[in-house]
């Protein structure tokens, strides 16, 4: 199996504060990765490192055998590693479409287009392309609706969609589900079972539920460090998963 | 888009008729608002779009407009030599200014281009020989092209307006455009359009270049207009004016600036016949604004538009909130 | 010391409003103007103004606080920025209309007159006061700060507004106290600059970008960094006048620039939540 990811004893500091301490794991092509553990265990200050929204203190993070360490968020996410927000964080005065055509417009390079308005008769394909990702998340009727009237859950299926609409090698999703709805919850579920079998996905999630129902592989983090990297069976069953973790979260 | 069209030709026009039934005082009157319309324009570029407040535009302003100037009075008053060496001074202090200033945002980027808007005022000032200190620039040859001499008022005017609607063009193409897309995408929310991969400085570097350009390009329309250049025109109240330009017409919008500019002109020439508290006026008008419209005079339009022909609202519309400039 | 005065109004009610006093260098310049009225007509003494003229500037900061600033509050801090902007124009031209366009100045209070000899220099009396001045201000300040309840509150504040809602404080109250002593410091700034600085139209434009520029250089809402910064740019402008007139300010703004650059966050600047 091609291994795409892999991250080399990092570690993150703030200050004098440790979030991480050497970290080292390698994750292969295709594979869909749950992250949990409790609040402040650096689940998502792992994710920034791994984004480049954050530099390790110490380590190396390579994506297919590239040492990316030292690459920005932007260069990494045009490589395909692709983040959603654990809060909202869209462009809520824009229409949905504008988000998702802003999504899509790298996307067929035309970025640096100045001399051209952006309309659907000068850019076809690129206007259909977002209709039908609105059609199949079924957000096609809030097309030309500003994100900031939507309800909660809307923007969370849009935060969503704008890193799938990319279509990333690798997509990092920052509790996906938080503050949804049961439905909501579902749907979104759903919608990650239907993604492309070889795209790599990793999630972080609270809802012990919906990431026992995705990963294949689970990492646990606990006080700085990786616990248990092994399959969803072995974690449900660990005696110091329950304790730590659902002691501290409560059941699910 | 046929809409769009038929105001355009009807500005056109109208521009194209004024000098036929407007006395020479109101041409003038008009050629000036123009100009400060493409100031102010290009501010809001950067302030507007982009979202970087900047208090020191006048820096470009001053840049073209004695650049303009010196090489009108010392080499050739050829408007295409004149003209190309405003815009290449303009482009390389926006370069030059640009490579700090990204590096910092919010009141640090407002205070970085007041600060380096000082420096050339400073150097303006000092620099004696070239541009006559304190006492400005006078004496300035009309400009040239072709052989033609645009000596005569209306002429400058017509130049002023075929550039104005030219550059106005444009940059309704440029804001509608891929890029300006982006430029509002990093105005409302950069993290977000880091992670869709964009690299921001570069659109917000391109954004101050360019919006410093065609600051350095109404400078140098200033100078065939008024013949004469103030240090007072690099000064930060010319940038704190056309930063209020911008507000008060409603910023992230294209008429916007240039109705900013208008009533900021107009009040001016009006308060001007009756007192000499043009501050305290100007103020007054832009605190109003501020507490009250906050999306400036498009706003207010805008709004009026609405209630009139209520069911059909324009979807491209979007409104600009003013905390999130 | 004198731009550390008038700077720690400024940097008081940045680091804890979040709001840029574009209008700050206009109640020092109030400040200095009621003092010359005070010095000049009915009492003669430059105590009685070194106590009023603050007094009068601190209620014109808190007329402004209530009745234009707080309803920009739920706009954001740009409108702020820009309403305090738009008063610096009134202002400008409404002190023109009471005092006039000329250059004025205030006589140095007889008993501080003279000069003293320090290390073999000769130092005019009233400059040793101003630096003692601005030196128990910088004290008193740092003092208030971190060691009364007062102080805590206010660091509170910096960073979360909702609770200090929820300690049963007032935060509406803090906030107009906190501009208010803004506008007195400012005041008093003036005064005591009056009789070195002197009074000219423009004076106010000048302090501000000065007191910006001080401002930006130590770290914006930093009294350390204030102080740091006065006396570096100070120091600069000092000298670069004696040494290199014509480029004095230019320095100045360069030195900025650099630092700027250098530490985009300032000197002892902690990170400020962006808009």
């Amino acid at each position: 199996m091609e291994c795409i990811l892999k991250v080399d004893g990092v570690s993150k500091q703030f200050g004098g504060l440790e979030i991480l301490k050497d970290l080292s794991f390698h994750v292969n092509k295709g594979e869909r990765i749950g992250i949990i553990g409790p609040n402040g265990a650096g689940k998502s200050t792992f994710f920034n490192l791994l984004t480049g929204d954050l530099a390790p203190s110490k380590g190396n993070v390579f994506y297919k055998d590239k040492d990316i360490t030292t690459e920005p968020n932007y260069k990494r996410a045009r490589r395909g590693i692709v983040r959603t927000f654990q809060k909202n964080n869209l462009l809520v005065p824009l229409t949905v479409l504008d988000n998702l055509l802003l999504v899509l417009q790298r996307k067929h390079g035309i970025s640096r287009t100045w001399f051209k308005i952006r309309n659907q008769k000068q850019y076809e394909t690129l206007y259909n392309e977002a209709d039908e990702l609105l059609q199949r998340w079924g957000l096609k009727h809030q097309r030309n609706v500003k994100v900031e009237s939507l309800s909660y859950g809307e923007q969370r299926q849009i935060e969503i969609m704008l890193g799938v609409a990319t279509n990333p090698d690798v997509l990092l999703l920052d509790e996906p589900t938080a503050g949804m709805s049961q439905s909501e919850t579902n749907y979104i579920v759903q919608l990650l079972h239907e993604l492309p079998k070889d795209l790599t996905l990793m999630i972080i999630e609270h809802d012990l539920e919906v990431i026992f129902g995705i990963a294949e592989r689970m990492i646990v983090l606990y006080d700085k460090h990786i616990l248990i990297d092994d399959s969803p069976d072995v974690v449900r069953k660990d005696p110091q998963v329950n304790q730590i973790y659902i002691g501290t979260e409560g059941a699910v | 888009m046929n809409n769009t069209y038929v105001k355009f030709i009807a500005v056109l026009v109208l521009i194209a008729a004024a000098p036929f039934f407007l006395p020479l005082f109101h041409i003038n009157l008009l050629s000036e608002i123009l100009i400060l319309a493409i100031f102010a324009l290009s501010l809001n570029v950067m302030m507007g779009y982009a979202g970087m407040v900047s208090l020191g535009h006048a820096a470009f302003f001053g840049t073209g407009a004695y650049a303009a100037g010196i090489m009108a009075q010392n080499a050739s008053a050829n408007m295409i030599f004149t003209l190309a060496g405003a815009v290449v001074l303009s482009l390389v202090l926006a370069g030059i200014v640009g490579l700090f200033c990204m590096k910092v945002s919010g009141f640090y980027f407002l205070m970085l281009t007041l600060a380096f808007s000082q420096m050339v005022y400073s150097f303006v000032y000092q620099a004696n020989q070239w541009t006559g200190g304190s006492n400005g620039l006078s004496g300035i040859p009309s400009p040239v092209l072709f052989g033609f001499s645009f000596s005569n008022s209306v002429w400058v005017y017509y130049l002023i307006g075929l550039i104005f609607l030219l550059i106005f063009a444009g940059l309704r193409v440029l804001v509608k455009s891929p890029f300006g897309q982006i430029l509002i995408g990093i105005r409302e929310n950069e993290t977000r359009l880091k992670s869709m991969g964009y690299n921001t400085s570069m659109y917000k570097y391109a954004a101050f270049i360019i919006s410093g350009v065609i600051g350095g390009m109404s400078g140098a329309l200033y100078t065939y207009f008024n013949g004469f250049i103030a240090p007072s025109d690099v000064y930060w109240t010319m940038s704190g004016t056309v930063l209020i330009m911008v507000l008060v017409g409603g910023a992230g919008t294209m008429t916007g600036p240039v109705l900013g500019a208008a009533l900021i002109v107009l009040l001016e020439t009006v308060v001007a016949a009756y007192t000499d508290m043009w501050m305290l006026i100007l103020g007054s008008v832009f605190i109003i604004f501020v507490i009250f419209f906050p999306s400036g005079i498009h706003g207010i339009l805008q709004d009026t538009l609405n209630k009139w022909q209520k069911p059909k609202l324009n979807p491209d519309v979007k409104s600009v909130k003013r905390e999130q400039i | 010391m004198l731009l550390f005065i008038i700077t720690c109004g400024l940097s008081l009610v940045f680091g804890i409003l979040g709001v840029l006093n574009l209008a700050h260098g206009s109640l020092y310049m109030i400040g200095a103007y009621v003092a010359f009225s005070i010095t000049s007509t009915f009492s003669q003494s430059f105590w009685t103004a070194l106590i009023a003229a603050p007094l009068v500037v601190a209620v014109l900061a808190l007329i402004i606080e209530r009745t234009l600033l707080k309803s920009t509050y739920h706009l954001g801090h740009l409108s702020q920025v820009l309403l305090t902007f738009g008063l610096a124009y009134v202002f400008h031209d409404i002190a023109k209309l009471i005092w006039g366009s000329n250059v004025l100045s205030i006589q140095v209070p007889p008993s501080l007159e003279g000069s003293i000899i320090v290390f073999g220099q000769t130092f005019p009396l009233y400059r040793i006061v101003i630096i003692g001045v601005g030196v128990c201000l910088a004290f008193g300040l740092w003092w208030m700060q971190n060691k009364t309840r007062w102080g805590a509150i206010v660091r509170a504040g910096l960073s979360d507004k909702q609770m200090i809602g929820a300690l049963g404080v007032n935060i509406h109250l803090v906030f107009t106290t906190i501009f208010v002593i803004g506008g007195l410091l400012a005041g008093f700034g003036g005064v005591v600059a009056a009789p070195v600085l002197g009074l000219y139209p423009d004076m106010e434009f000048q302090t501000l970008i000065l007191a910006l520029v001080v401002l930006v250089i130590g770290g914006l809402g930093s009294i350390a960094g204030t102080l740091v910064a006065s006396v570096l740019v100070g120091t600069l402008e000092t000298f670069g006048r004696f040494l290199f007139p014509e480029v004095s300010m230019f320095l100045v703004f360069a030195l900025m620039a650099v630092i700027l650059v250098w530490r985009p966050n300032g000197l002892l600047g902690k990170q400020v939540a962006e808009e």
